[in-house]
């Protein structure tokens, strides 16, 4: 039987697992957002690691087919983002029951029809919306949570009301989302899939109507066009290898804890290791040349130093104040009454950086509103404050013993693309333009990725 | 780890030491001794003992308060007379004790000085301090000696002319007037005769480290051990025979091969041998240590154990000259030095104790200790190639220790430690 490793990283804002295989590979990730409950985050994110596994020993499985005949890989990506869909729908149910349980329990008479009224209209407008977007635009790839797929929207709703119920509409939200989002259901693997496969005969067929009626709303390409009437021709030889990865055991050999929620694991002491020497394990594993390891995550930022095989030779931590971390973007995109996901690109957008002076999370909180008063624009502020954090990295990183040559940015906050241009411009602003900066896309998986591989590691000693 | 916990022979010594003095200050009134008020770090007590006067100290009044968990409300009621938030905590808890009876750790009230000593040895802070304590006893004479920094990384003659000057003309005449007493230099050199005995002894107890396992651990138990030295015992008959007491224990644990002794008994397997630089936190002093010794660390060197006395260069005092090496002990302390001969020191260290780490305690309030830490731990770390930690924490206020903060770097540390061990064996 094949052995597999699985690395979890209960960090303060996300919860990410990790599975590899025998040499190393990553075949499952999973991720969710921290909320008050660790153990719970941990067991979503590690079914959500193993559902993808499955997916990605399909892949590897049909390795030579997908390359033969593009179509599969599509139709793989398919039901793959029917089977996030489901997933959500099934949470959105429950979200749906518990916004009525609320409503009951906290408004009277007539205010609590209306409300409940307003609250139908908006599910049924959203849900629809959100089934489109997982099945036509890819809504599944974007690595976002239930919480802010369902917000953006809800919220976007309430605006275009234009009603006075705002805040208790608001407080509908805010009081029903948390409790299911710390509800824990183990689908079951193969029944959801079957369940997507009839989704795509669907998605199929109405792509079909849609092409006769020309309808625009759904954007054709050549991807979908591929499948354009053979999925199910493509489904009869795909049939026996689903059956095969929904049957087969992925059996975890072992595994490793690391994060601040670590201690909480129910794992020996030996299982738990610090997610200092995760990150940097996962980083170098990921670029063998790293040497410097900077890691912005949601409660802290750390500066690694590592050696040619991966080991941490020192390291240097901010844990005195928030604002270099994740966190104080967080509070930054709450003034601004935006989501986390619109800063980056908004300070992009930026014509210059208005500096911004506040060494403190709640006071920079102030200047915003001050900047914004005596009208310097919102993405020339927020460009300065991308800045501030990068500038507090560097001082992290200059406290460690400086950059070497290659330099590795890992942790959620290097899915900002403001933060990477700063952190850009000022390593080789710092330390030339000769340092290599790398970036992976699984940058926020790095430590769960070291974790997976002490856990490999582990087994072998 | 054994549960038992032995209470040594020396414990025992030290702790009456120290309540036979405290005792002895709170009867001041009676026996008409005079009082004075020094400092550690070159702290000259032969010379105070020489004129029949006891001293007093205000840091160690304050890392006692700390240890007994009073700190806090001293730190706050000295915050509210005005002394800003990055004022030495050193500083506001002895002025918190001070406005609030002056209580020392026996519970008995420290008595007022008859003289403040400001021997400002690597620390500017202490004439600030001094000059705060001079308001509230404006009555008393202030005495100052300069301790000349290593800036050239030497002692020159004209450094000890200079100290030898000021001890003449001004320390030795107001301790006359103060105590009553004339400058007896026969009785000086007696007592400087049984200082050097303790500084030999000092250096072999540090010495012992050499052994693996270390049979003591030079910071967390390191910090008692000095303590009769640093708290007014310098030269005395008691000093020595309290650390030939210790030193002839400790003798039998290399013998037994036995490890440190922690406050939950004999450390059993020693994992790391560290040398630690800065002082600890008091506050938190049995947790601070547990998270290291529940860890298998040990230390093996410090710089704080070296802050009222530098032995590891051959340096002791030569009662033939006795001004002259009360000038070159007070020179030669550890913040007297400069951050090469820092780096040099801790090096060897770390060489001769076979550590296998170097960790800094970098303190909030402390400028004597924290200006040039990170250059020292970078130094080291290219020098010798050795793993480094930092971590962060105060004197004695509670508010800057954050418990957990410091178990995750030190988890990450001590992992880090392991990690090169599995791989470079």
């Amino acid at each position: 039987m094949k052995k597999y490793y699985l690395g979890i990283d209960l960090g303060s804002t996300t919860s990410k697992a990790i599975i590899i295989d025998e040499e190393d590979n990553i075949i499952g990730r999973g991720i969710t957002n921290t909320r008050a409950n660790y153990m719970v985050a941990t067991e979503i994110a590690r079914f959500e690691a193993i559902y993808n596994a499955r997916f990605s020993i399909l892949k590897m499985k049909l390795e030579k087919e997908i390359k033969s005949n593009p179509s599969y890989e599509k139709y793989i990506a398919d039901i793959e983002s029917a089977f996030q869909y489901l997933q959500f729908k099934h949470k959105m149910e429950k979200l749906y029951i518990k916004f009525k349980d609320t409503i009951e329990t906290t408004f009277e008479n007539e205010k609590k029809e209306t409300i409940a009224n307003i609250v139908d209209t908006i599910v049924n407008t959203i849900g629809p919306k959100i089934r489109t977007a997982y099945l036509f635009e890819n809504l599944g790839k974007k690595n976002q949570f239930f919480r802010d797929i369902v917000s953006e929207r809800y919220n976007a709703e309430i605006k275009k009301s234009d009603t006075d119920l705002f805040d208790p509409l608001m407080l509908v939200y805010d009081k029903s989302i948390t409790s299911v989002e710390n509800e824990l259901t183990e689908f079951d693997f193969k029944e959801l899939i079957f369940q997507s496969i009839e989704l795509m005969d669907e998605k199929y067929a109405k792509l079909d109507e849609a092409y006769e009626a020309d309808n625009s709303s759904i954007e054709f390409d050549t991807e979908i066009n591929l499948l354009q009437g053979k999925h199910k021709k493509i489904y009869d030889s795909l049939k026996d290898h689903l059956e095969f990865v929904a049957n087969m055991d992925i059996h975890i050999t072992n595994m490793v804890g690391t994060g601040y929620g670590r201690a909480l694991l129910p794992f020996p002491e030996k299982s738990i290791k610090s997610e200092i020497l995760c990150h940097a394990f996962g980083a170098h594993a990921i670029f063998p040349n790293t040497r410097t390891v900077l890691d912005i995550g949601g409660q802290d930022t750390k500066a690694i130093q590592v050696d040619s095989h991966g080991l941490v030779t020192s390291f240097h931590m901010n844990d005195r104040c928030a604002a270099g971390c994740g966190r104080y973007l967080g509070y930054i995109a709450d003034e601004f009454s935006i989501s986390l996901n619109e800063l980056g690109p908004l300070a992009i957008e930026a014509k210059k950086e208005v500096n911004i002076c506040s060494t403190c999370t709640v006071f920079a909180g102030a200047e915003i509103r001050e900047l914004l008063n005596v009208g310097e624009k919102r993405s020339d502020i927020l460009a300065g404050l991308h800045r501030s954090i990068v500038m507090r990295a560097m001082s992290l990183l200059a406290r460690s013993g400086g950059v070497k040559n290659e330099f590795t940015f890992t942790g959620g906050v290097a899915r900002n693309q403001a933060v990477l241009k700063y952190v850009t411009e000022l390593v080789y602003k710092n330390y030339g333009n000769d340092i290599i900066i790398n970036i992976g896309s699984d940058s926020i998986f790095m430590g769960a990725l070291g974790g997976a591989m002490f856990a490999r590691r582990s087994m072998k000693n | 780890m054994s549960k038992e916990v032995a209470k040594e022979k020396s414990m025992i010594i030290q702790k009456e030491m120290i309540a036979n003095l405290s005792l002895e200050l709170s009867n001041v009134k009676k026996t008409g001794k005079k009082v004075v008020y020094t400092f550690v770090p070159g702290n000259i007590s032969e010379l105070i003992r020489a004129f029949d006067m006891l001293p007093v100290y205000p840091e160690i009044n304050a890392l006692q308060s700390a240890m007994r968990k009073k700190s806090e409300k001293f730190i706050r009621d000295a915050e509210k007379m005005g002394h800003s938030e990055d004022v030495c905590t050193y500083v506001k808890c002895d002025v918190g004790m001070m406005i609030n009876g002056n209580v020392g750790s026996s519970g008995d009230v420290v008595p007022p000085p008859d003289l403040l000593l400001l021997s400002y040895t690597g620390c500017f802070t202490f004439m600030k301090w001094f000059e705060t304590l001079k308001r509230s006893y404006p009555d008393v004479p202030v005495a100052m000696l300069h301790t000349p920094y290593q800036a050239g990384a030497e002692i020159t003659p004209e450094m000890t002319e200079y100290m030898v000057k000021q001890l003449k003309d001004e320390v030795i005449p107001k301790m006359e007037k103060v105590s009553g007493n004339k400058y007896d230099e026969k009785k000086l050199k007696e007592i400087l005769k049984n200082t050097s005995k303790t500084e030999e002894l000092i250096m072999k107890i540090f010495d012992t480290t050499q052994n693996v396992p270390s049979p003591i651990d030079a910071y967390f138990a390191g910090v008692y051990y000095i303590g009769p030295i640093n708290n007014g015992f310098r030269g005395t008959q008691e000093a020595v025979d309290y650390y030939e007491m210790l030193y002839k224990e400790i003798l039998e644990r290399v013998e037994k091969g036995l490890g440190p002794i922690t406050p939950e008994g004999v450390m059993e397997e020693e994992k790391f041998r560290l040398v630690l630089e800065g002082p600890p936190n008091w506050t938190h002093f049995r947790e601070f240590w547990k998270l290291f010794y529940d860890l298998g660390a040990v230390i093996v060197a410090s710089s704080y154990t070296k802050v009222g006395g530098v032995y590891d260069n051959g340096f002791r005092v030569d009662p033939e000259k006795p001004l002259e090496s009360l000038a070159n002990y007070c020179m030669n302390c550890y913040t007297n030095l400069n951050l090469p001969q820092r780096v040099e020191l801790l090096s060897n260290c770390i060489t001769k104790y076979k550590a296998d780490g170097f960790m800094v305690n970098s303190i909030k309030s402390c400028n004597s200790f924290s200006a040039g830490q990170l250059m020292i731990m970078r130094q080291l770390e290219e020098k010798l190639e050795i793993p480094v930690g930092f971590i962060e924490s105060d004197l004695v206020d509670p508010r800057y220790f954050s418990y957990s903060n410091i178990k995750n770097r030190l988890e990450s540390f001590f992992q880090m430690l392991e990690q090169r061990k599995l791989y470079s064996d």
